[in-house]
């Protein structure tokens, strides 16, 4: 499979690994885009990035001041993030996390053999929630995936659905039993998505919980799940835990998918209305024109 | 009450779940953090389980690791109806022994791959799956074989024992290590039977038997 020649892809900022698991001044190496790239943190979590290069392997430790021809690097929301290209200033902002009262957890970093969009689509899917999320994200017979509205915002470039609600048995680790929970979507980079919940602690503000995919190649990705939540009783490892069930209830379906990659041609699979979240995204995608992780609409 | 040290996308503390909610056990949770945060490592369960491995059982005081062995001691404890580790029965406890040890040789090659894949464990990736697929072919054979003897599990014995248990975790989350089961069709075969005991459970990664009837 050939590299990654993804103009927009290549410029995008993405995701290496969370900066809580990672030992200062200790090279980690993994990959991105199918190039092999390292990075190690100071101290106070500042990352320095660089292609991999013999002399500095994963364990070692790494004096990061002395590390030249470094690629581009910023440390956002827990994590290192990266570029193979000439990446934007600024990654696409997420204000509830600088709330004092939040906690920031990376609930997960794992393999999975999808292609990012896949996963961003599946992470947007509602319709799912009684099947595979049984008695926790949602329970038959309440599988309706009520009418909500889609937006993509062409200052923010980014996807906005709004007025979500689906009943849920047990919608976080703070429920005390089923609700209807309001949701807010948002995709605000091709391989990332926010997902804003009704906080079952206070009614006027809401969970965040976001995915940010790595690529590694076109069809796997190193999924990590940011989780920035209300949550004053429950250990950090418990709040982990009801994530990484979910998600690992999510993972043989995303495994699953053919084709792997996300076919743009509206043709090509047939969505049903609840799905307008997922075709304003493969629209979107499409007009950006990526071609990385996807199938593309023949010219 | 039992105490079980837990972590939920571990298919070793899934067979304890399975056999306690078999055979209707009540217990008590402790969630590890496994991964990412490597728990299991920490200095104080070391001093539960020098091995650092879940899953660690404590009931009312006693102590014990490894899936193999609770499975063992729970099924002789709290099975009034000594079918799921039949003691008095001495070809079939060989039998069950023969297999249990099997399914850690499952553990060693299909779970392996697993963490491979999903956890980013530094192990041999293909030597994992091929040492998956001969086992599983051994699997496959001897199920098959027994289906031809009217015979369902995996041991010599009307009802289902903990080998069936503790083989069953890493059979039905294999792919998630890059091993499908489509050439072992008496496996499949047999984990829709699985799934339909009475009982079953499932674990993140593990979907219910679907409502049509087995195959006859």
């Amino acid at each position: 499979m050939a590299k990654c020649t993804d103009t927009v892809i290549l410029n995008l900022w993405h995701p290496i690994g969370a900066i809580a698991e990672t030992s200062p001044f200790v090279v980690e190496e993994t990959v991105l885009l199918e190039e092999r790239v390292s990075f190690a943190v100071s101290e106070n979590g500042e990352p320095v990035v660089w292609r991999s290069r013999p002399g500095l392997r994963p364990g070692d430790r790494a004096p990061v001041i002395d590390i030249d021809e470094r690629l581009p690097a910023k440390s956002a929301y827990g994590y290192v993030w990266t570029s193979l290209g000439s990446p934007p200033e600024d990654l696409f902002p997420i204000p509830e996390y600088a709330e004092a009262d939040r906690r920031k957890l990376n609930a997960a970093t794992f393999g999975v053999n999808v292609s990012a969009p896949r996963a961003i689509e599946n992470f947007l899917d509602m319709g799912h929630f009684p099947y595979v999320h049984t008695d926790i994200l949602g329970v038959e017979p309440h599988t309706e995936v009520k009418e909500y509205d889609v937006e993509i915002s062409a200052d923010r470039d980014e996807i906005l659905a709004t007025r979500c609600r689906f009943f849920q048995p047990m919608a976080s680790t703070t429920s005390d039993g089923g609700a209807d929970v309001d949701y807010v979507y948002r995709v605000p980079h091709p391989y990332c998505s926010v997902l804003y919940k009704s906080s079952p602690l206070d009614e006027t503000r809401r969970d965040v919980i976001a995915v940010f995919l790595q690529p590694v190649d076109q069809e796997h990705v190193r999924a990590h799940m940011l989780l920035c939540v209300l949550d004053e009783d429950n250990e950090d490892k418990v709040i982990k835990r009801f994530q990484q069930t979910i998600f690992g209830q999510d993972k043989p379906i995303l495994e699953n998918q053919v084709p792997k990659r996300l076919p743009l041609d509206p043709r090509a699979e047939t969505p049903i209305r609840a799905d307008k979240s997922a075709i304003a995204y493969r629209r979107w995608l499409s007009q950006k024109g990526v071609t990385y992780g996807v199938i593309p609409v023949a010219a | 009450m039992i105490t079980l040290y837990d972590y939920e996308l571990s298919g070793n503390c899934y067979k304890l779940r399975l056999l306690m909610s078999f055979l209707g056990i009540d217990h008590k949770t402790v969630p590890i953090d496994f991964y990412p945060g490597r728990e299991h490592k920490s200095e104080w369960f070391l001093k539960l389980n020098p091995l650092g491995q879940l899953p660690v059982i404590n009931d009312d005081g006693l102590i014990l690791r490894d899936a193999q062995a609770i499975l063992v001691y729970l099924a002789s404890k709290y099975d009034p109806s000594g079918t799921w580790y039949p003691r008095d029965s001495p070809a079939q406890l060989g039998e069950i022994s023969q297999w249990l040890t099997f399914a850690d040789g499952i553990t060693a090659t299909s779970s392996a791959a697993r963490l491979h894949d999903a956890l980013f464990y530094d192990f041999d990736v293909d030597a994992a799956r091929a040492g998956a697929h001969r086992l599983f072919r051994i699997l496959d054979e001897h199920l098959w074989f027994g289906e031809q003897q009217g015979r369902n599990w995996i041991c010599s014995s009307s009802h289902p024992t903990i080998a069936d248990i503790a083989c069953f975790p890493y059979l039905i989350l294999s792919e998630e290590g890059g091993i499908p089961r489509q050439d072992y069709p008496a496996i499949r075969r047999w984990c829709d039977r699985v799934k339909r005991i009475k009982g079953f459970t499932v674990m993140s990664g593990v979907f219910p038997a679907g409502p049509a009837k087995a195959a006859a």
